[in-house]
């Protein structure tokens, strides 16, 4: 009679589960390699939802992309690998930061360029009123240079 | 028969925005005073039938009137009732309503709050903003009309996209069409004056608190799309360089660029005509974005249903609008006067570099804009540019405005004396270099790139404790009079602290976010935890809930820091079963010091899932930053000098006609 | 001349207006193929009606070919398809499918249902062979020269107008 207790008792213990929380594994295997996928596939422009990236997009295309890309990381490819893969077979279309070629030379180099240009024409505007006579200008208002503080 | 009601009010608004448009501008070049009169009831009335047409609408919406081929569209009988209110501009022709509705609000408060205007520059300005009515009326009524009937109405509307379900869709839209239609109010202050010449001080005077409140409900408008992003998409990102956030940006920079100047012009009466053409150029971007959105030109997640035949009318209406005032601009701005004289260093040149460089950044996400089109048209390939490009072009940008930002309110106008400024300012920069570094090194994290944008933040802020004690303490360490001298800080520049010190709360957000943020992607079974932060969540299982028109996986985690209970947070993915598609709605516990932030992902055998579990440092303080900014422009706005009648001598003594 | 730089704005703009117009008939979302003059890339895939037999891209050096992407859960194949079958009657090309990322009975059905214009199918089962195609919507074209040069592609469904105009004149060219 004991016997059968304890066997009922410990099968019992058996089935049920123990008290521990488990601490949450990451989804993904090797997290270097993903935190370098996650940067990659940040960058490349998911064609079907094109709006989206294939990090986000929930599109076939792109998750037979990101498989790809992550193939190519375990086999050991470098960066600018992968993304020559990409733009061999979709173009710089695919890129969202355009490379640097003859065609995105004033993409790239625009925003300095005007900025040069509106220093510039500042440069030249100052210039050409301190040249000009001082009858040409408007007086100062004393209420305004009254104050201490020219609020 | 509503709709039908709606539609007629349409037309007869068209009607009356003809005769605004024409009648008083010929009047106040005529000195015709009857002709003048009618500029502000015809404004108002305007305005009175179009908001009874955007009722009807609403009222068609409400009633689930599914024989109106646009609320077939974009409604549902399942729709609950708030949503259906705002699914009334969910779509593009119950949005361009709505800027209709803006439109002709805006005219009609120009009506009601100028008094103080001489009746030629009022009629004007009024006949200008007609011309706008009527051109966006005749789009309306002639390529989208919102009231076009279904011959045969089917029994179930076709939904409002599940992403628009959403208290940020209610607000968010009416928000930044409020300042994209309000910058057409200094757009019309500037061609008036072009017009008639009346360029002076003054009419600065008149145009500021305009422009500001146009800034205002544009910064707003902005930061809770980018709020609503941020708790709705998903992945907890919160600016995305899209084209139709650029197309909303851009008039944001220059608009910002524009109420510099206007301190400029205003103050000493100086580049007025520069003033002017932003005036017009922050319009005109405004209109462009609308052409952006939907005329299928860019491709955006945001872009409307397309149409090339709604482009060409839009890009008709642009061409005409922006050409003509463009075209005014170049025969009557050379003729504007020069203004007050001021030196290479003063405050009149740092506010204008300030404006080279809020216009060199709009040039930059312009151009990131529209370059994949330039090259498509000249046939020279197709790329994309992203927010890798905008990221690295618009920073160095930022950079020098943000040092201006410290050294522009302390600088004297018309003449400034660098060693002065440097001897006031380097304790501020200083405390800003190593309050950065004594942030970095007590979070631990020392990066070039946070300690840089750190230091912006805080030397806005030194910069202002400089120019506050200044004010304050003229005379050294006085401790009298402390309360009696901050109450004579005009409500302007009370204003300006306020807006700048917003700007840095924002750089304080972005900097500390983005180098600080942790994502953890975990497999989470039933009782697993993951430690982030500090912060221990324990997932709780996933149960189907239903809602109004969707049904609901829930996900439950428990969160708690140093074994005491911080909140429960239920992070959902939702089917809707009329569109088919499926949502993921995170949840957040958002404070003041950091967001939590939780998704499911996908699920896994048995009870486990894929969860994300973000902790986001001071996330909250970009939004922060934004409304602090556009309370900054409110107490601006309403300062004493724009709430004071103008006398009529003072608007003599300093009026500068244009022969 | 002082006046001449306030006519700036103006002119930017209409520079602008010109390439806003211009882009109302272009199409942001097509993506153009970069492959195009380059070598096809080459792949050996299993046929659709038989598995057990090989199909190489160097199988068709020395012929012109066309190569159609197509998948029986593609619902704009089934608008091309009755097009394509008329197209393969008149043999000026010999057409192969690519049956991308499908069942073999799916696929094999679909063609017994609606008509089969491909000398063969191949089978693409993981769409790896699409991706070095470039493919990234089904059905795409692609036409092929002598030296196994990708010569021409077409995205999405063919019209009796891209017919005419640019696969009959291309094709002529190719077999000249």
């Amino acid at each position: 009679m004991h016997r059968l207790l304890f066997a009922l008792l410990a099968l019992i213990c058996c089935l049920a589960r123990p008290g521990f929380a488990n601490d949450a594994a990451p989804a993904a295997a090797d997290p270097a390699l993903e935190a370098r996928m996650t940067r990659i596939t940040a960058e490349l422009r998911c064609l079907v939802c094109q709006n989206q990236t294939i990090a986000d997009s929930n599109a076939d295309l792109a998750q037979d992309l990101r498989r790809q890309v992550r193939e190519m990381l375990r086999k050991g490819d470098d960066d600018a690998k992968i993304i020559q893969y990409m733009t061999d077979r979709y173009g710089d279309f695919v890129l969202y930061r355009p490379p640097v070629k003859a065609t995105t030379l004033l993409l790239w180099f625009g925003p300095a360029l005007m900025l040069l240009l509106g220093f510039g024409a500042l440069a030249v505007v100052m210039r050409r009123r301190a040249r000009t006579a001082a009858n040409q200008f408007e007086p100062d208002d004393p209420a305004l240079f009254a104050d201490p503080h020219q609020s | 028969m509503i709709p039908e009601l709606g539609h007629f009010a349409l037309w007869l608004a068209l009607g009356v925005a003809v005769a605004l448009a024409s009648v008083p501008m010929l009047g106040a070049a005529r000195g015709r005073a009857d002709w003048m009169a009618i500029a502000r009831p015809a404004a108002g009335l305007q305005f009175a039938l179009v908001a009874f047409a955007f009722g009807c609408l609403i009222a068609a919406f409400v009633g689930n009137d599914f024989s109106v081929f646009y609320v077939a569209a974009n409604s549902n009988t399942s729709l609950p009732t708030h949503y259906r209110v705002a699914a009334v501009w969910g779509g593009h022709e119950g949005s361009m309503l709505l800027w209709l509705l803006m439109l002709t609000g805006w005219a009609f408060a120009v009506a009601r709050f100028s008094r103080h205007l001489p009746a030629p520059v009022l009629a004007r300005i009024l006949s200008v903003m007609g011309v706008l009515s009527v051109g966006f009326l005749l789009f309306l009524l002639l390529t989208s009309n919102p009231f076009d009937r279904l011959p045969n109405p089917p029994l179930d509307g076709r939904d409002l996209n599940p992403l628009l379900q959403d208290p940020g869709m209610v607000f968010h839209p009416p928000m930044l069409y409020m300042g994209y239609v309000g910058l057409s109010v200094a757009f019309s202050f500037a061609v008036a004056a072009l017009i008639g010449g009346n360029l002076d001080t003054t009419w600065a005077r008149w145009t500021r608190p305009w422009t500001t409140v146009a800034w205002i409900f544009l910064t707003i408008g902005i930061a809770m799309g980018s709020g609503w992003a941020y708790y709705e998409l998903g992945w907890g990102g919160w600016w995305f360089w899209d084209p139709v956030e650029n197309a909303s940006f851009m008039p944001w920079l220059v608009a910002t660029a524009l109420i510099h100047s206007l301190a400029v012009t205003e103050k000493r009466g100086s580049f007025k005509s520069w003033t002017v053409l932003l005036a017009i150029l922050a319009f005109s971007l405004s209109l462009l974005g609308t052409f952006l959105v939907r005329s299928g030109v860019l491709s955006s997640v945001h872009a409307f249903a397309t149409d090339p035949k709604r482009g060409l009318f839009i890009l008709a209406f642009l061409v005409f609008v922006i050409g003509a005032s463009l075209a005014l601009y170049a025969w009557r701005a050379p003729k504007v006067g020069l203004g007050a004289r001021f030196e290479w260093v003063s405050r009149e040149t740092f506010l204008l570099a300030n404006n080279v460089l809020l216009m060199a950044a709009c040039g930059a996400v312009l151009l990131g804009t529209l370059y994949p089109l330039l090259l498509d048209a000249l046939g020279m390939g197709k790329i994309s540019v992203g927010p890798p490009y905008f990221d690295t072009v618009f920073v160095p940008l930022m950079a020098p405005l943000i040092f201006l930002i410290g050294v522009g309110p302390l600088a004297r106008w018309k003449h400034a004396e660098l060693p002065q400024l440097w001897r006031r300012l380097r304790w501020a920069l200083g405390a800003a270099i190593v309050a950065s570094l004594l942030t970095n090194w007590l979070r631990g994290h020392l990066g070039i790139v946070s300690t840089l944008g750190l230091a912006m933040a805080f030397w806005i802020v030194a910069a202002l404790g400089v120019d506050l004690l200044d004010r304050l303490r003229p005379n050294g360490i006085v401790r009298t009079g402390l309360l009696h001298r901050a109450r004579q800080i005009p409500r302007a520049m009370v204003g300006m602290m306020v807006a700048h010190l917003g700007i840095a709360v924002f750089i304080f957000g972005v900097t500390l976010v983005k180098s600080g943020e942790v994502e953890r992607d975990v497999k989470m079974d039933v009782g697993d935890t993951t430690e982030v932060l500090g912060y221990t969540f324990t997932f709780r299982g996933v149960e189907s809930l239903p809602g109004p028109n969707y049904r609901a996986a829930q996900g439950t985690l428990e969160v708690t820091r140093e074994g005491k209970p911080v909140t429960t947070l239920r992070p959902e993915k939702r089917n809707f079963p009329v569109t088919g598609s499926t949502m993921t709605e995170a949840a957040i516990d958002a404070g003041f010091s950091r967001d939590l932030y939780v998704s499911l992902g996908e699920p896994l055998a048995g009870k486990a899932w894929i969860v994300r579990v973000y902790v986001k440092p001071f996330i909250d303080w970009i939004w922060g930053g934004c409304l602090m900014m556009a309370f900054g422009g409110f107490l601006a706005a309403t300062d004493r000098r724009y709430r004071a009648k103008v006398r009529a001598t003072q608007g003599a003594t300093d009026a500068k006609v244009i022969a | 001349m002082k006046s001449l730089r306030y006519i700036l704005p103006l002119l930017a703009f209409l520079v602008l207006a010109g390439f806003l117009a211009r882009g109302l008939n272009l199409d942001p979302r097509e993506v153009p193929s970069p492959l195009i003059g380059k070598p096809a890339p080459s792949f050996a895939l299993t046929r659709l009606d038989d598995a057990a037999q090989t199909f190489k891209r160097d199988d068709m050096l020395g012929k012109v070919w066309m190569l159609n992407v197509w998948a029986s859960w593609c619902v704009a194949c089934r608008e091309e398809h009755p097009l394509l079958v008329e197209f393969s009657k008149r043999g000026m090309v010999p057409i192969y499918g690519l049956n991308y990322k499908d069942q073999r009975p799916d696929g094999q059905g679909w063609l017994a249902r609606f008509g089969n214009p491909y000398n063969a199918s191949l089978f693409d089962a993981d769409g790896r062979v699409g991706i070095d195609f470039g493919v990234y919507g089904v059905p795409e074209t692609f036409i092929i020269d002598k030296q196994g040069v990708i010569r021409l592609k077409h995205i999405g469904p063919l019209t009796p107008e891209v017919i005419r105009e640019r696969i009959e004149p291309m094709l002529k060219k190719l077999n000249a």
